[in-house]
């Protein structure tokens, strides 16, 4: 699936940085009904970690209540030159990885 | 105080149960604040909440619930003694009242995250932040959800 | 909770019953984008925070992959769409000679793949559709709308503009009630805007996923309780035809975010 990642390409060390990660996924509630009243299953992100250069430094929990196609920005530290790992793991055995790259001056 | 529409159902119901064997059991359509509260409780425990450090942007009054943009944030240093480690955000009317749960850690930088949420109805949004010191601290915001004209039929 | 609004639709133009049709005149006409709060254009503004850019990516890859008993790829013939894309979907409907009628870009995107790629048609609103679709017209972002120009297409946009013109639906409402006479004014929440269709396919808050302008369009007439029109149906057609050559002029801003 399509996901849009920003992290800046440089920093300096020492700098906080903004990572905003946007990817496609229809979030349904497990809440709703077809016209025929059929409940639709729930089918959604539960959760998504960052790693930069493989230790963990953002972690979120997500619920039905999470718009479709989720949307997140957090922060870190620009420490070392390397690479940004995300990873969105839901429903159905869903599992999604994108990754970016970053050069710390 | 006069009874209201649904304390009146509630008594009706008591009386239902006591009476004859109940049928159906009703799961509420909304959240209500007792699952607020309890959602809450399996988070915090029986630690105190304080109000304040936290800030919740939210727009007061949103275009379309579906799709709300929320961002809360913690005035903190983020330094290895003193962090946030989690902000847990609530809501007080949809089906669920959970909305996300976000952990950082001193590699943060910055205790603030930034999303989109769905909002079924007008009603409260809760956010709190667990600090390094195992204290919680929070704050609620009102929104308004306006109903969009000639939407689509659910399906 | 559709009754409601069918009432206060209803009230507001109970109100006023002796306004008369007026089109916009050509320099107050503005797009959707700005009758939106600051968030929802913060949304549209920035490409990594705009959920349409999902689309528009897949439709990228989707423009280079080959298909069909043809083995083409839309790269194949048209080259890198930047250049051969831009300005295309300001375009359209654009009049085709064959059908002699003019074809929305859905179904242009669907003739090449049945007469060059032999491929099946991909269904309206179906998330390929929806990403090529958006794909191409996103080459077009900041380009003057040019659609209905062609001398040929010109009775089209005339039966557009006369379904535009025309009450219809348990309402009894024709488009030009809202978007000419009532823009800015309110309906429910939402403010009324002119229908000017600059940013389609585009992201709205409400579906939480991209759509079509025919799907727009179908959820107006339902909104005044009229039967909509099939998608793809001439009807559409024409009425979209003349919302792009009413719209002559504003560039175009695929994928645009609305609520």
């Amino acid at each position: 699936m399509a996901a849009l990642i920003n992290v800046p390409a440089k920093a300096k060390r020492g700098d906080v940085i903004e990572i905003r990660t946007l990817t496609s996924h229809i979030m349904e509630t497990g809440f709703r009904h077809t016209t025929d009243g059929k409940l639709v299953p729930r089918d959604i992100i539960t959760s998504f970690t960052c790693r930069y250069n493989g230790a963990e430094i953002f972690r979120a929990d997500l619920f039905p209540a999470i718009a479709a196609n989720p949307y997140l920005s957090f922060f870190t530290v620009a420490r070392e030159s390397g690479k940004f790992e995300f990873e969105w793991i839901g429903d159905n055995g869903y599992s999604s990885t994108a990754s970016a790259s970053i050069i710390v001056e | 105080m006069p009874t209201t529409r649904r304390q009146f159902l509630s008594l009706a119901g008591g009386v239902a149960a006591a009476g004859t064997i109940p049928i159906v059991t009703l799961r509420p359509l909304h959240a209500t604040p007792a699952m607020l509260n309890t959602a809450i409780r399996n988070v915090v425990g029986e630690a105190p909440i304080r109000t304040g450090r936290v800030k919740l942007d939210i727009p007061p009054l949103v275009e379309n619930g579906n799709t709300v943009p929320m961002t809360v944030s913690v005035a903190s240093p983020m330094t290895a003694d003193d962090h946030v480690k989690s902000i847990h955000v609530f809501n007080e009317k949809n089906p669920q009242p959970n909305i996300g749960n976000f952990y950082f850690g001193p590699s943060t930088g910055r205790a603030q995250v930034a999303t989109r949420i769905r909002l079924a109805d007008t009603q409260k949004v809760v956010a709190i932040t667990r600090l390094s010191d195992d204290t919680f601290w929070q704050v609620a915001a009102d929104v308004v959800v306006t109903l969009a004209a000639c939407t689509e039929e659910m399906n | 909770m559709s009754v409601w609004r069918a009432i206060a639709a209803a009230a507001l133009f109970a109100a006023a019953p002796a306004l008369l049709a007026g089109e916009v005149p050509h320099d107050a006409r503005r797009s959707g984008y700005s009758f939106m709060g600051p968030d929802t254009r913060a949304m549209q503004d920035d490409d990594t925070s705009n959920p349409g850019m999902l689309f528009v990516l897949d439709g990228e890859q989707l423009w280079d992959k080959k298909t069909g008993r043809a083995e083409k790829a839309c790269a194949d013939c048209h080259g890198d769409a930047r250049t051969s894309m831009k300005g295309v979907a300001a375009r359209y409907p654009a009049f085709d000679k064959a059908l002699s009628r003019p074809v929305t870009l859905d179904q242009r995107i669907n003739l090449c793949r049945s007469n060059h790629q032999q491929a099946s048609p991909l269904p309206y609103e179906s998330r390929e559709l929806l990403a090529l679709s958006a794909f191409v017209a996103h080459q077009s972002r900041g380009v003057a709308i040019t659609a209905g120009d062609d001398p040929q297409a010109k009775p089209f946009v005339e039966q557009g503009r006369d379904l535009f013109m025309q009450r219809q639906g348990q309402l009894n409402l024709a488009c030009t009630n809202c978007h000419d006479d009532n823009f800015d004014k309110r309906l429910a929440g939402a403010p009324i805007t002119q229908g000017q269709p600059t940013g389609y396919p585009l992201y709205r808050l409400e579906w939480q996923t991209l759509g079509s302008l025919e799907r727009r369009l179908r959820s107006c007439m339902s909104g005044v309780r009229a039967q909509a029109y099939d998608y793809g149906s001439p009807e559409l057609v024409a009425l979209e035809l003349y919302l792009m050559s009413r719209a002559r002029g504003l560039p175009m801003e695929t994928p645009a975010v609305r609520p």
